[in-house]
């Protein structure tokens, strides 16, 4: 029962609707079959597999609504969930910002479904995490990781005509590859929604890699230093600075794109001319479903950032009504333009800098100025003349994405990210920048 | 560490779909009815059997209802009210001296028996991979008992609409008082569980939180300006009985900067008090970067608690368990094995529990039916112990579990997740304010704010809401643009005193995140006022375009 047709998810939808008596009515008919499997001390600690389907409903009367769920698919079911949200619905406060539900939209379908990714087995998330634990072993190494696979699909429907149906397909893997005497880290992370482009014996490859090279890390004093940045350790830094993409805020004089007197940074340039970045549904790297999940509205591609100028807000319904605009879909990836160099190329450019696999536990300090703070974590490099020198302690940091992307000086080749803390998948390159604000030590390895 | 989890519950109320992840929701009248006793009972037993007959050595069951509701506002809106509900059955079992678990949301003794076999295939599969048998510490069975946190008022029995009211107009509070934009939501958790082992122990459990945060914005268009507050109550495992404010449940911080609260909340005031210091935080001094003496609040220093003492002293991950997420830990065994590693200087003492009324982590028993209990963790300064489960007291050479096994959901596997761990009181009379009057050049810091520590918990970084100067002795101006930075072991070994039983309090987290796939849990930190002398503070101010 987990994963329905587009035609069972269809004949739900009609049902549902059939058996609504308010002003409006929403469904969304999901299901997903995930499965996993985590090790650690180079053994598997855990694995398992999680199937489940679920219809929400969302009705309206008048500006009071009311939401329910229930995972039974019969017809008297279905009534049940509709009197539920209607319920709901009665019992709850008008919203004065209330918006009814969009009108029919157009969904040009997106490549997110991969069979080879749905056929995904115990079998196959137990040869990966083997890949890592017998090389680990052999290079008398200790693993721990945590690989996932999901088949999922997705329907919505609403009063007003709106239908749409997709199916979904992702995994992502994270390794982190320690010595015997922790005395050195490495780390990876590769997601994809095509088991085709994944290799896990590439990624253990790499973080065992890391792990070896991050022995013995000597203490460079913090300051600011030139650093190339591996995608990870960019992605949450990035997702932290669009969060402030919202018009509603901005207009408010609460996001770093408000300026002075009340105005909004729309169109300023306010990044380096290099940085380029988007939102695409249909991009083949990183597909997204073509509707926002939240509103039901057509996703589109989105030009955020465009030669380095703000090019874009997002528009909730409600704000988009009152300032007589165009309401946008919340993006679901994040692209950013790079160039076809590697990041070993981005080395080799460099006479004096800093290499930074990832970045951990990044916090907002001033949204006034997207201030974040974070540190460095499994693989921190010294560079020099183009080569790398030794491995070098952890630090903190203490930046900004927007002083990150107006130091730009080269950007690398983009490879897809999967978000950790932040809702996006991404395709982003890793770049070189000038200035990076390192301001302590950190003696964890 | 803290999770960003659930902020979607609070950001996401524009989206009509955006369910919490919690469960199905309900309608509210279907929220009262629990499941007997005696019907829970017979499906344990069912599981029980089945998992013996399959080969299991030791299978615990654990029928859980969970229930919640939550209301969000903002400015004079009511933007959501969700009820929802998640009812089901996990099973655990040891087969081939390996762990096997399944679950299902269907309670019938097919389904249950069937999930029993199920984990009990499981483990034999996983036994193919152990390389040593799991080894549990001894647990007595305790026979049908129950426990429920001591609520005298029950929120499900709170008109949503009373609700409503209160947190709007504690957001009216706030924009009179000079905020620019307000927000608050309440959070509402009951957890009806109940846990069954074949060590002969049937546990019913009735446990209930709350958690009402709010948020003061104060804008100033003419500068560009916007700075935020955000309450300093903390989240609770009480009943509604937590918003019948009392005078003696409000104190008074060091200097009268503002009010706190312990026992009971009252939001209203409080809401004023974050509009009125939100517009004061827009014309507040920068700090000068430097050292200082820092007195901390117990609403700003649990936070601090959580993340250098809570979390390095996980026994799994001081083992690596967590290396690949939350981290592993500075602790190591060998620091423990010592019994001289100086975690903290001499007036130093952390204590685990989960036995404190009114704490998040207050339980009858854990989620391996293991009664609460209170024990050292940091003595006299020196690391002594760690928190530990069942299938983890041996390492350490503990005869018994500590009790800290917890699963988020019946459909997710139990494992060690941290209890209440707090400082131990000051053992000297001492109110903030006289500790106040020994400091020349400090800082006093109030409220959780930005917070941040590398993954084996030395380097850290930590904000605030409030922050006020202490100069020759006295509380002085506002300032702004805080955060201080240190490595744990030196912190706690700054820490020169603790103001006593008086002023200690609990505050707490309510959705820390660990394990993959990932579970939150809710837990308390109790601590007085405490000062550490001479700590890096630097300045957070930044101009950007």
């Amino acid at each position: 029962m987990t994963i329905l047709t587009q035609e069972q998810t269809k004949h739900i939808c009609d049902r549902v609707l059939s058996f609504s008596k308010a002003d409006e009515c929403i469904v969304t008919v999901s299901g997903s079959r995930n499965g996993n499997i985590r090790f650690a001390r180079n053994q598997v600690s855990t694995a398992g597999l999680a199937d489940d389907t679920n219809i929400a409903v969302t009705v309206a009367f008048g500006k009071r609504q009311g939401t329910a769920t229930i995972n039974e698919f019969d017809d008297k079911s279905l009534e049940k969930v509709v009197r539920r949200a209607e319920d709901l619905a009665r019992l709850a406060p008008e919203n004065p910002e209330f918006m009814p539900a969009v009108g029919k939209q157009d969904y040009k379908a997106s490549q997110t479904f991969n069979a080879k990714t749905a056929a995904i087995d115990p079998e196959f998330r137990a040869q990966t995490a083997a890949y890592a634990i017998e090389a680990c072993k052999k290079n008398k190494l200790v693993a721990a990781g945590f690989f996932t696979d999901g088949t999922n699909f997705s329907s919505v429907a609403n009063s007003n005509g709106v239908y749409g149906h997709q199916d979904q397909t992702s995994l992502d893997f994270t390794c982190t590859v320690r010595t015997e005497d922790g005395r050195g880290s490495g780390w990876v992370k590769r997601s994809a929604s095509d088991a085709n482009k994944f290799d896990a014996r590439e990624a253990a490859d790499v973080a065992i890699e890391k792990a070896l090279r991050s022995v013995d890390a000597k203490a460079l004093e913090p300051g600011r230093y030139t650093v190339i940045l591996e995608p990870a350790a960019t992605s949450e830094l990035l997702g932290y600075m669009l969060f402030g993409f919202d018009a509603r805020q901005t207009d408010e004089g609460r996001s770093f794109l408000s300026k002075k007197g009340g105005a909004s940074r729309l169109g300023d340039k306010l990044f380096d001319q290099q940085v380029n970045i988007w939102a695409d549904p249909w991009n083949p790297d990183v597909p997204v479903l073509p509707w926002d999940t939240e509103n039901l509205i057509a996703r589109k591609r989105m030009d955020l950032i465009k030669d380095g100028k703000v090019n874009a807000l997002n528009y909730s319904q409600y704000w988009a009504k009152k300032k007589g605009v165009q309401a946008t879909a919340t993006p679901g990836n994040i692209i950013m333009a790079g160039t076809d160099k590697s990041t070993a190329a981005l080395i080799a450019n460099t006479k004096k800098g800093v290499l930074v696999t990832r970045t951990w536990y990044i916090r907002m300090v001033d949204p006034q100025s997207v201030l974040l703070t974070g540190l460095t974590r499994d693989g921190t490099f010294y560079i020099e003349n183009g080569k790398i020198k030794y491995p070098i302690k952890n630090f903190r940091f203490n930046e900004s994405p927007v002083t990150m992307l107006n130091n730009i000086e080269e950007i690398g080749k983009p490879v897809v990210i999967g978000g950790d803390e932040v809702p996006f998948q991404m395709l982003i390159p890793p770049m070189k920048v000038r200035d990076f604000n390192f301001t302590s030590l950190s003696d964890a390895v | 560490m803290e999770r960003r989890t659930f902020l979607k519950i609070g950001a996401g109320t524009a989206g009509t779909l955006l369910v919490p992840v919690f469960g199905n929701a309900i309608a509210a009248e279907e929220l009262l009815n629990p499941l007997a006793s005696s019907f829970k009972k017979s499906l344990a037993d069912t599981a029980m059997d089945a998992a013996k007959k399959a080969g299991a050595s030791y299978c615990d069951v654990r029928i859980g209802r969970y229930l919640n509701q939550f209301i969000t506002t903002r400015d004079l809106n009511v933007e959501s009210v969700t009820n929802t509900e998640s009812t089901g059955v996990g099973v655990r079992v040891i087969a081939a001296g390996a762990y096997g678990f399944a679950a299902t949301n269907t309670l019938s003794p097919d389904a249950v028996a069937g999930a029993a076999r199920q984990a009990v295939a499981i483990a034999k599969a996983n036994a193919k991979l152990q390389t040593e048998p799991v080894q549990l510490a001894p647990a007595k069975g305790v026979g049908e008992v129950s426990w429920a946190t001591p609520i005298k008022r029950d929120w499900r029995t709170v008109p949503v609409k009373d609700k409503a009211d209160m947190l709007i107009a504690a957001n009216k509070a706030g924009l009179a008082a000079g905020a620019s934009f307000m927000t608050a939501n309440l959070f509402q958790v009951n957890q009806q569980k109940y846990f069954a082992s074949t060590d002969g122990s049937y546990i019913d459990q009735d446990i209930h939180r709350l958690w009402a945060p709010i948020n003061a914005t104060a804008v100033d268009k003419a500068s560009g300006k916007f700075r935020s507050r955000a309450g300093l109550a903390p989240p609770v495992g009480m009943g509604y009985e937590w918003f019948d404010v009392k005078p003696e449940h409000k104190i008074r911080a060091a200097g009268g900067v503002t009010t706190l609260y312990k026992g009971g909340y009252d939001i209203v005031e409080e809401a004023r008090n974050a509009g009125r210091q939100a517009r004061e935080k827009l014309t507040a001094r920068t700090v000068d970067p430097g050292k200082y003496d820092l007195v901390l609040a117990p609403e700003n220093l649990f936070l601090t608690i959580h993340e250098s003492v809570g979390h390095p002293t996980e026994l799994d991950r001081v083992l690596g368990y967590e290396a690949n997420y939350a981290g592993t830990s500075f602790c190591t065994l060998d620091k423990w094995e010592s019994r001289q590693f100086n975690f903290g200087s001499k007036i130093v003492n952390f204590v685990g529990e989960k036995t404190t009324q009114g704490s998040l982590g207050a339980v009858g028993y854990d989620d391996e039916g293991v009664p609460a209990k209170r024990w050292d963790i940091i003595k006299d300064g020196i690391l002594v112990n760690y928190q530990a489960t069942r299938d983890q007291a041996h390492i350490i050479g503990e005869q018994e579990s500590h009790g800290c096994s917890y699963a988020d959901s019946w459909s997710k596997v139990q494992f060690q997740r941290m209890p209440n761990v707090s400082l131990v009181a000051g053992k000297n009379r001492l109110t903030p304010d006289e500790m106040v009057k020994d400091v020349k050049k400090g800082i006093y810091i109030l409220g959780r704010g930005s917070y941040s520590i590398d993954q084996q918990r030395y380097n850290f970084q930590f904000g605030g809401q409030l922050y006020f100067e202490i100069r020759d002795g006295k509380i002085g101006q506002m300032l702004e643009d805080v955060a201080y930075q240190s490595n744990t072991q030196d912190f706690w070994n700054a820490c020169t005193a603790i103001c006593d039983e008086r002023d200690w309090r609990m505050s707490g987290s309510f959705f820390d995140g660990k394990g993959q796939p990932s579970q939150v849990s809710a837990v308390s930190h109790g601590t007085a006022t405490t000062r550490f002398n001479g700590i890096n503070v630097i300045n957070t101010g930044r101009k950007i375009g």
